[in-house]
């Protein structure tokens, strides 16, 4: 018998790995994959709640969720494809001309 | 029966996930994380959201990860050097920050927090009307403003990307 806990703590394993991901890694496309991993961890307990809860609520927010994920991901490839044409490199230890 | 799914697909995702994070080569990494979203998309169904699976496998594991495969062999990234790392005494902080994040979301699952009214979309009453038609219906009735603004964005997402990655001519 699967409750809605399983579902959950399956949900936080896939975001804790992300959030690990997101700190350890230094290539800004893995950090980005990890942001993904992120966001379908948080669809997934969204999916979960939708399920046990008898609403409809879950899966359209998961809906418009996807839809943002897509913009910001398509976005944020532009961002390091121009990045990477004007410096050479995704790591991002070497992208600091911001620093003081 | 619907255990047995639940527990191969969790497995399946976490593995995969765990590979992803610790993976040296890029394509590998998106190939393992193509993997988790067909993992999670089995827990979809096991859910009963028939349209949000099929969405996923079709726009997520399709489309932006085809995006990241493709971006990613551009790059033409050189992986075969050691990876420069300059806080390397990050790495064993995180993990640990990562199972103390775990076990705090553990503990709200555990509280009692998590109990919420029951809506009126029954399992029986969405299989009646059948999932897809219900997301349609919702969307042009409750939803029809996120509806709205989702395109918008998407339309600017779409010249941010052209203006973004153009060349300077």
């Amino acid at each position: 018998m699967v409750t809605i806990t399983h579902y959950l703590v399956l949900s936080a394993i896939l975001f804790t790995i992300g959030v690990v991901g997101v700190l350890v890694r230094r290539n800004a496309i893995i950090i980005f994959m990890c942001i993904e991993l992120m966001l379908n961890a948080v669809n997934l307990s969204f999916v979960a709640f939708a399920h046990y809860l008898n609403s409809m609520d879950g899966q359209m927010i998961v809906f418009f969720t996807m839809t943002v994920a897509a913009a910001e991901a398509a976005v944020g490839l532009a961002i390091i494809v121009s990045v990477f044409r004007n410096k050479e490199t995704v790591n991002i230890d070497d992208i600091n001309i911001m620093k003081w | 029966m619907e255990a047995y799914i639940f527990y191969i697909a969790a497995t399946v995702s976490v593995i995969a996930g765990i590979y992803l994070v610790l993976e040296r080569n890029p394509i590998y990494s998106v190939l393992y994380l193509i993997l988790t979203l067909v993992g999670v998309a089995v827990l979809y169904i096991l859910l009963e959201a028939q349209f949000i699976a099929a969405v996923q496998i079709i726009v997520y594991a399709g489309a932006i990860m085809i995006l990241y495969l493709f971006i990613v062999m551009l790059l033409n990234l050189n992986i075969r050097g050691g990876v420069k790392d300059v806080l390397s005494f990050q790495r064993m902080p995180s993990i640990f920050m990562g199972i103390f994040l775990f076990f705090s979301i553990c503990t709200v699952i555990k509280s009692k927090l998590m109990q919420g009214e029951k809506g009126e979309y029954s399992a029986a009453y969405i299989e009646s009307v059948g999932n897809t038609k219900l997301i349609g219906k919702l969307l042009f009735t409750d939803y029809l403003l996120p509806f709205e603004i989702a395109s918008i964005l998407l339309f600017v997402a779409a010249i941010g990307v052209i203006m973004v990655a153009k060349r300077k001519q």
